[in-house]
Order: C-alpha cells, then sequence, then structure tokens
C-alpha cells in the first residue's frame, strides 16, 4: 500500500505492506534509525515520535494510519541554531547513559512539556510513565524536563 | 589510613564536565546494532523451544522453504559439523566441575524454553519471521526440573550424561573447626535464608548481531551489542574454528549491557557461521519476549546466613551456605558469578572466621550469568539483611549494630577472613553522613510516634553498608580461580603531529561515558583541551588488546593503563623537550601543555613543539624514536574496595500490602573521581535496579518452566512514577593500589540498595511480628507475610 508522511518537513511516500507498523517505516524504509525499538508491547517508549505534534509511541501505529500526518522524530528535533532545548537539556543534566531510550524520551517530554505549562516533579514522572530508562534512574531525566519546561 | 592528597594537577580531573558522547545520542546519529545498514544482508529467525525440557524426535523445515523471500532453514543436524567446539565457559571453577556442551543449535534435545533448535535464513527480518512458522518440530516433552531443590534432588536428570544436575561445589573454609568452636560459644547465632529471585537484565536495547564476511580473502567482521569484543574475539575464534587474525568484532553503540552483554551467545557464533555459508552479510535483532529465552537472567539463588556474635553483638564468626540456579547450560563466567560474592559475606565487618560454600544446579531455565554487581548484591544482601536480624537479637539499633562490627580504619590494608586485603576503607564516617542526609533522628522519632498512635501506614528504615570488590582483576588470582583469562587492562596514548591526541583503550564503554572520561584524564596530564582527545575503543582493528568492560573494572584497570600510558608519554616528550631547551629531563616540568625549565621561565616548548617535532624527526636526540605514542598493559596488584551507606525509608499500607519508597539516601566512597557528575549518574541508575528487585522485578516461571513475565508488560522495569529523588553524597578514600586513587562505581548502588529497602519494609512491619518478606516485596507478598505472622487488619 502506498503512504505518503511528512516526516521532518518533507513528504515522504512509499510502498508498504499493510502490516508495516510506523517504527519500522521510519527505520527500514526512510532511514531514520534514531527512533528505536525497545519492546514489543509497545511499554518502553523508546521508538516515540511526534505525529501531528502529539508524543506517538510509532510501534503501536501502523505506516499506514500515519498516512497523510506531520511526524517529527528524534533526527528532525535539532534545528540550524543547534539542539532543540529539549535536547541541550538532557545534554546539561546528564540525563542520559547509553542514551537508546534517550530519542524516545527527548520526544515524549518535548510532547510533555508542550501539553502541560506548569509542570512539577511529579508531573513529570506520572507524564513519562510510558517511557523507560534503565540507565539513569530517572534523576536526572526529570530534572532536565523541569529545565527545558521553563 | 586515608590519602587525601589528589594526583591530580591539571583542573580538569574532578569537574562535572558534559559528556561528549551526548550529541550523537541526543540527535539520532549514533549507530546501534540494528541501525547498520547492510545492504543484502539475509535476516534469522531463531526456532525456539516452546518446551522446557523435550526431546526431539524430528524436525520438518520444508514448510518454512516454501515462504516467501526464505532461503534457507536448518535443524540442529544440518549444522552439526560447522562448530569446531561447544559455546564457550571460560570458568571451570573446579577441575570436576560438570559442564554439558552446549551448542548454538540443540540436537536431540531442548533444555529450556528459548534453546534454538533450527533457524530461517530470509531475506527481510518479516519472512524470516513468517519462516518461523514453517517449521514443524517433533517435540516428546519432558519433565521440567524448574527449582533448585527439585534439580539438587535429580529425581530427573537434565543431562544424562553427566548423572547428575549438580555442576560444582565450592568449599572456602579457612578454619572449619575454628568457626565451629566461634557457633558454639555464641552468645547470639542468627539464622536465616533468603532467595534472591531470577532477574531479567533488560538493557533497553536487545541484543544483536550482524556478520560480514569476505569470502575470498577469508576476512570477517562480527558486529554485535556487546560488552566485550575482545574476549569475544578469542573465543568466537575459537568455537567456529576461524583464524583470529582474520576474525574483526566491532561493538557499535551499545544500549546498556548490565552484565547481561557481557557473554558469548548462540546467534552471534551462529550468524558467523551462515555468513559464512551464505557468503553474505547475515543478522539477526533480538526481540524483547525473545530475550526471556536468549539472554542471560542473573541472580536467582537460594542463600543461608548465619552469623556468630558475642553478648554485645561483635560478630565471631560468618557462615554462608548457597544453592544457585546455572540454569540449562553454563555460560560464559556463570560459575564464577558466585564466586565473585564468596569473600565478602562478612561484609565491611571485622570477623575472624569465615566459611562459604556454594553448590549450583542446573535447572531447565533460562541460563543465568552476571547482572550488575555479581555476586556481591548477594553477599551483601545477605550479610545486610542477617546484621539486621543480628540488632533485634541484641536489643540495639541497625546503625548501632554496624558501628560496633566495622573494621576499624587502622586495620587498613586488611587482611580479610577469607583471604582479600582490603585496600582503604573509612567506614563510620560514610554511615554517619547517610544518616544525616535521610533526617535519622527525625525520621525514628516520626517512626515511634505511628507506632504508638497505631497507625495502620507503617514507616520503615532500612541500612545497607557496604563494601564491594571492583577493579577485576589480578590475574594472578583469577588463575587461582580457575579463571579462563587474564584481568589487565591496555592503553595507547598518541600526541598527533598537530598536538591532537588519541587514546585508544581495551575498555568498552556502553553508557559509562568512558570518552569523556578518559579525555579528562589525559588532557589534564598534558594540559590539552578535554575536546582535542579522542578515545578510540570497541573495535579490534582499532584497539586489538583489551579485556573489555565489566565488574566496575574499566577506570581502576583500563583507566589506570591510560594514566601510565600518558606518564610514558610525558616522559618521552620530556626526553625530547629537553633536547630542544638545552636542558636535562629531570630540569623539566609540564604545565599546561607547556614545557619549561624549572627555575628559567623563559626557557619553555610548548607540547604542540614537540610533538611536531617528534613527528619530522628531524633532530631527536639519539636513540629517541620518532613519534610521541606509548602503549601500556596493566595488571593490578589487587582489586579495589568501593563502600558507602545507603538508607531507605518506606512507607507500607498495612491493608494493600503496597510498599511506597518515600525517601533515600547514600553516602558512597569510590575513592578519587574523574566525573562527579558520571558517578551520581551511576549511583542513581544503579539504586534503582536494585530497588526494582526488592520492590518490582522477577522472572517468574510456572511449574512447566515457562516465563510467565517475559516482555517488559509484565516484567516490571520501574518507570519515573515508580522512583523517587534519591539524595547522594560522598567521602573520598582514595585505593593505594592504583596511581590515580580510584575505586569503582558502576555497581555500588545495584548493591547497596537491595538489602537497603527489605531491611527498611522488614522493620515496617516487624511491629506486626513478621521477621522476613521475600522479593519482590509486592502488595500480595507483603499481606501474605502479614497473615501468615498473625498480625494486621485483614
Amino acid at each position: 500500500m502506498e503512504v505518503s508522511v511528512t516526516v521532518n518537513g518533507q513528504v515522504r511516500t512509499a510502498d508498504v505492506e499493510p502490516r508495516t507498523l510506523l517504527a519500522h517505516f521510519l527505520r527500514d524504509d526512510l532511514g531514520l534509525t534514531g527512533t528505536n525499538i525497545g519492546c514489543d508491547t509497545s511499554s518502553c517508549g523508546a521508538c516515540t515520535v511526534l505525529v501531528d505534534g502529539r508524543s506517538a509511541k510509532s510501534c503501536t501505529m501502523l505506516a499506514v494510519q500515519a498516512d497523510g500526518a506531520d511526524v517529527t522524530t528524534i533526527e528532525g528535533l535539532a534545528g540550524e541554531d543547534g539542539l532543540h532545548p529539549m535536547q541541550e537539556a538532557f545534554h546539561e543534566c546528564h540525563a542520559l547513559q547509553c542514551g537508546y531510550c534517550t530519542p524516545g524520551m527527548v520526544m515524549a517530554a518535548v510532547s510533555l512539556v508542550d501539553e502541560y505549562s506548569d509542570l512539577d516533579a511529579d508531573g513529570v514522572r506520572e507524564g513519562l510513565e510510558g517511557n523507560l530508562c534503565r540507565c539513569t534512574g530517572y534523576q536526572n531525566i526529570v530534572k532536565a524536563v523541569l529545565a527545558a519546561s521553563e | 589510613m586515608t590519602v587525601t592528597e589528589t594526583p591530580f594537577a591539571g583542573g580538569i580531573v574532578g569537574e562535572a564536565r558534559l559528556r561528549k558522547e551526548d550529541p550523537a545520542l541526543l540527535t539520532g546519529e549514533a549507530k546501534f546494532i540494528d541501525d547498520l545498514d547492510l545492504p543484502g544482508a539475509l535476516w534469522v529467525a531463531c526456532v525456539r523451544s516452546p518446551h522446557a525440557h523435550a526431546r526431539i524426535n524430528g524436525i520438518d523445515t520444508s514448510g518454512a522453504l516454501a515462504v516467501d523471500g526464505v532461503v534457507a532453514a536448518y535443524s540442529g543436524g544440518d549444522l552439526a559439523d560447522t562448530w569446531a567446539a561447544p559455546l564457550p565457559c571460560a570458568w571451570p571453577v573446579t577441575d570436576d566441575m560438570k559442564n554439558p556442551a552446549h551448542f548454538p543449535v540443540a540436537q536431540g534435545k531442548a533444555n529450556y524454553a528459548g534453546d534454538i533448535v533450527a533457524v530461517v535464513v530470509a531475506t527481510s527480518r518479516f519472512a524470516a519471521a513468517d519462516g518461523l512458522e514453517g517449521v514443524v518440530v517433533d517435540y516428546e516433552p519432558l519433565d521440567a526440573v524448574v527449582s533448585i531443590e527439585e534439580a539438587e534432588s535429580d529425581r530427573v536428570v537434565i543431562h544424562e550424561d553427566l548423572g547428575t544436575n549438580v555442576s560444582y561445589e565450592w568449599p572456602l573454609i579457612p578454619d572449619p573447626e575454628g568457626v565451629d568452636a566461634a557457633f558454639e560459644a555464641a552468645a547470639h547465632h542468627i539464622t536465616e535464608t533468603y532467595v534472591h529471585q531470577r532477574l531479567i537484565p533488560a538493557p533497553m536495547e536487545p541484543r544483536g548481531v550482524a556478520v560480514v564476511p569476505a569470502p575470498h580473502n577469508g576476512d570477517m567482521t562480527l558486529y554485535s551489542s556487546t560488552q566485550i569484543p575482545h574476549v569475544l574475539k578469542v573465543m568466537a575464534a575459537l568455537t567456529l574454528g576461524v583464524p583470529e587474525q582474520k576474525l574483526r568484532v566491532v561493538a557499535p553503540s551499545v544500549g546498556g549491557g548490565f552484565g547481561c552483554k557481557l557473554n558469548v551467545y548462540a546467534e552471534e557464533i551462529l550468524c558467523m557461521a551462515l555468513a559464512q555459508r551464505h557468503g553474505v552479510p547475515v543478522r539477526w535483532t533480538e526481540s524483547r519476549t525473545e530475550a526471556a529465552g536468549s539472554t542471560i537472567q542473573g541472580r536467582a539463588q537460594r542463600q543461608t546466613i548465619e552469623l556468630a556474635a558475642d553478648a554485645d553483638g561483635k560478630l565471631t564468626a560468618v557462615r554462608a551456605t548457597l544453592l544457585a540456579d546455572m540454569g540449562a547450560y553454563l555460560q560464559l563466567v556463570a560459575p564464577g558469578v558466585p564466586l565473585l560474592g564468596a569473600f565478602l559475606y562478612h561484609g565491611l565487618y571485622d570477623v575472624p572466621l569465615y566459611s562459604f560454600t556454594c553448590k549450583s544446579v542446573f535447572t531447565n531455565l533460562t541460563p543465568t550469568d552476571a547482572y550488575r554487581g555479581a555476586g556481591r548484591p548477594e553477599a551483601t544482601y545477605a550479610i545486610e539483611r542477617g546484621m539486621d536480624a543480628l540488632a533485634v537479637a541484641v536489643g540495639v539499633g541497625a546503625d548501632e549494630i554496624r558501628s560496633r562490627n566495622f573494621i576499624p580504619t587502622e586495620k587498613f590494608p586488611y587482611d580479610s577472613p577469607a583471604g582479600l586485603v582490603f585496600d582503604s576503607g573509612n567506614y563510620q564516617p560514610a554511615l554517619d553522613r547517610a544518616k544525616e542526609l535521610i533526617g535519622w533522628d527525625a525520621r525514628m522519632a516520626e517512626q515511634a510516634e505511628r507506632r504508638a498512635a497505631g497507625s495502620t501506614t507503617h514507616l520503615g528504615l532500612g541500612i545497607s553498608t557496604y563494601v564491594e570488590m571492583c577493579g577485576l582483576a589480578p590475574s594472578r588470582v583469577l588463575a587461582s580461580l580457575n579463571y579462563g583469562a587474564g584481568g589487565w587492562e591496555s592503553a595507547t596514548v598518541r600526541v598527533l603531529p598537530t598536538c591532537k591526541v588519541q587514546v585508544v583503550t581495551g575498555t568498552t564503554p556502553h553508557g559509562q561515558g568512558h570518552e569523556t572520561c578518559w579525555s579528562m584524564i589525559v588532557a589534564d596530564r598534558l594540559g590539552v583541551d578535554p575536546d582535542d582527545v579522542e578515545v578510540l575503543h570497541s573495535d579490534t582493528a582499532i584497539s586489538p588488546l583489551g579485556m573489555d568492560t565489566y565488574g566496575s573494572r574499566s577506570l581502576s584497570v583500563g583507566g589506570t593503563a591510560i594514566w601510565m600510558a600518558t606518564e610514558k608519554v610525558v616522559e618521552k616528550a620530556a626526553t625530547i623537550a629537553a633536547h630542544m631547551l638545552e636542558a636535562s629531563p629531570e630540569d623539566l616540568e609540564l604545565t599546561g601543555g607547556v614545557f619549561s625549565v624549572k627555575g628559567s621561565p623563559d626557557a619553555e616548548v610548548p607540547l604542540a613543539g614537540v610533538a611536531f617535532a617528534a613527528f619530522t624527526a628531524h633532530d631527536l636526540p639519539d636513540g629517541v624514536e620518532p613519534n610521541l605514542q606509548a602503549q601500556v598493559t596493566w595488571d593490578p596488584p589487587n582489586f579495589t574496595f568501593p563502600f558507602g551507606a545507603h538508607i531507605a525509608v518506606v512507607e507500607i499500607d498495612e491493608a494493600t500490602g503496597a510498599v511506597d519508597l518515600v525517601d533515600y539516601a547514600a553516602c558512597d566512597d569510590c575513592g578519587n573521581q574523574i566525573n562527579p557528575m558520571i558517578v551520581e549518574g551511576q549511583i542513581h541508575g544503579g539504586i534503582v535496579q536494585g530497588v526494582a528487585q526488592a520492590l518490582w522485578e522477577e522472572a517468574v516461571y510456572d511449574e512447566d518452566g515457562q516465563c510467565r513475565s517475559a516482555n517488559l508488560a509484565d516484567y516490571l522495569v520501574p518507570s519515573a512514577a515508580e522512583c523517587i529523588e534519591m539524595k547522594l553524597d560522598h567521602t573520598v578514600t582514595p585505593s593505594p593500589t592504583n596511581p590515580m586513587g580510584v575505586k569503582g562505581i558502576g555497581e555500588a548502588g545495584t548493591i547497596a540498595s537491595t538489602p537497603a529497602v527489605m531491611n527498611a519494609v522488614v522493620d515496617a512491619l516487624r511491629p506486626l511480628g513478621v521477621t522476613g518478606v521475600a522479593m519482590p516485596a509486592s502488595p500480595m507478598t507483603v499481606r501474605r507475610a502479614i497473615e501468615a505472622a498473625g498480625g494486621g487488619a485483614s
């Protein structure tokens, strides 16, 4: 089936099997491997991207469901001026170690901060419940998201 | 014997310097194994036994071959001639250890749910997965051995040719009669039994393998999401029978390991064999659910600890007896994992007499092996839970019982009853500081108030003080433990003609920030910008010598090699600089990247000038070779012994049994710190991983040997919502066994936090008559403990 998705500002069209997940479409068909896959039960959030501005686990959507949508992946987050403030905050706060969960965590955090204006630490923790990290114990992730939300 | 002097003078080491690894990881630029673009690669999918124990009476792969995209399918028999040797176990801990032959694809019998019985090779990952459906295996299910007690009974012997399920028994009892006498004379004799449930390491990146062959010249590159490219190169060459010099192993960006990528796995050898056979790249990526049967699990042991103490609670002897679960086969270092804790069941307490025995058995479950801490979390758990039981028996506080027994600071270096020499320690200040951070007195008062008021929201405080042994390892000690390799580490430091620096290390980071830290060590000494230092690693073509990253060894062994190579470079540079300045090398000092003659501030030459002179070689002193580089291989003389004190505070709702972690403080001592930001990050993650064992995580198996928590929906890796803000501080007691005075911090949090939390859980429930709670302390487990104690609201 043909799908046409605007990914990081560019219209991308491909012929995919109906069963293709958005995550696989991004990785295998478009070569955007920054979106990582960490599980097969939609539990870990490593594959989180923005679909029409809101975070979505790209393993829970079929590519065909994203037809016509506007998708932002981690590759599309940094601008000409450098890293996105959320990426910068993760760097400044040492909110990543192995970095595998990081693209999904950053995208989820961007969406969270966009959605809620007065986040506190508990709000960040609840808001990121769908994204697992095995390295950081989350302490510096919470710090980074709060820093970026200011 | 606290050494307070820092060996670092450059103003860079000790800074919370941001990581140079981050930009690639934050933007998707970093390439993990599944990100590699390998045109024409074939994908492998593994047919895994759904039965924990079954005879294989036949395999029909024809259905797979009919699937679109499938190019081949093989049974174990089809590949039997491929292997030069079984998958390796490098740690035969005793001469008579039983070690069943373990091949990448099983033949005749499957010994756990996950054992590979056939493979499908196809043009895409989806076609390979589709092909699995077409393989028909005729299984004859057998009784599965699921518990270690059942295994020990030998009612069903898994590996019939071995005649028993017992792999080995390993005793460490320097003075058996002395131990017996101490227990006879003891005023207090504590006996406690604990079970360490099986854990799934669950790094966020599942494993993966890709092999690129060059059929005509015989080269082969093995890419693997591994912690140990160097060890893997040797082992893979031996297992498949390929010439080692033709094999290159690369670990690309690796998304966490925690010990489970410290192995030589079936899929690695299998993909090599299939790449050889098909002459094109071959790859495999693990799915998360598959990992429950394809990647090792951790812990899985029952331990009985006995403490003998005098009337004041002063320990006189410690006796630990273990029954450990190896799973279906012996993976790379599995037999040695209990031994890594064998020397530490007396913790950081001054105990004259010691006894340790471990029996390890096979079960029909996923093989076990090293998981963050490997042996030391188990040892620390036993002694720290036991110390709380002793405190109750003696009638003193959990803090006081520890203070009475700490190895006195003046006794370092301390000859331990298990035969180690603890390098340095100063334990009481760490405990004092942790108590301060948590507000110990106020919390105790709050607990007393709640108890007096009859509150059913119980408050519990738990202390864990720990010492660990890091820096694996002195090669001679490894020899005495029958380990099949050395414990050294290698480094090359190379100053390029433009005065930029390359560091080649045998350590293999997968989240630890070695690129940042190693560049800080070198930059601090050379007086260059850390950004001008590039750290090369994890590719055996670039870094041919190494023993890799595990056991909190990288800094104290690998970092020391880098330190020493840097010193050698400085020494050589000083010789050249002295020639240029017409001075004596002994009169030179290197400060801020400039060599100057002591006392003659005008006579100076920058390191950059020396580097270029070493490159042109136009005018070098006689006998000095061109170029500025040095290679060092460092074999440590001893382990290092980091320590610390952690305190957890929990609230337990008596009616539901729900445990809430409400506060956590830790004071750790890893000696001198290179980058305190990275140290804290390691502690944060380590603590949460240990808390998760206490409260949430368990690889649950049913009576048929089926893993009921195989995926991340059922296996409870905590999210941010379950975790809390931790309060950290540190003391600094440098190690005297390496020039940087460093110890290691990768595992400390995990080692300390599990007993801290469980001591808090039991402390909370003690008024209800509860003396023990199994891990993980789920609401149901807590409620059962309360009910078994006959207390509490129903």
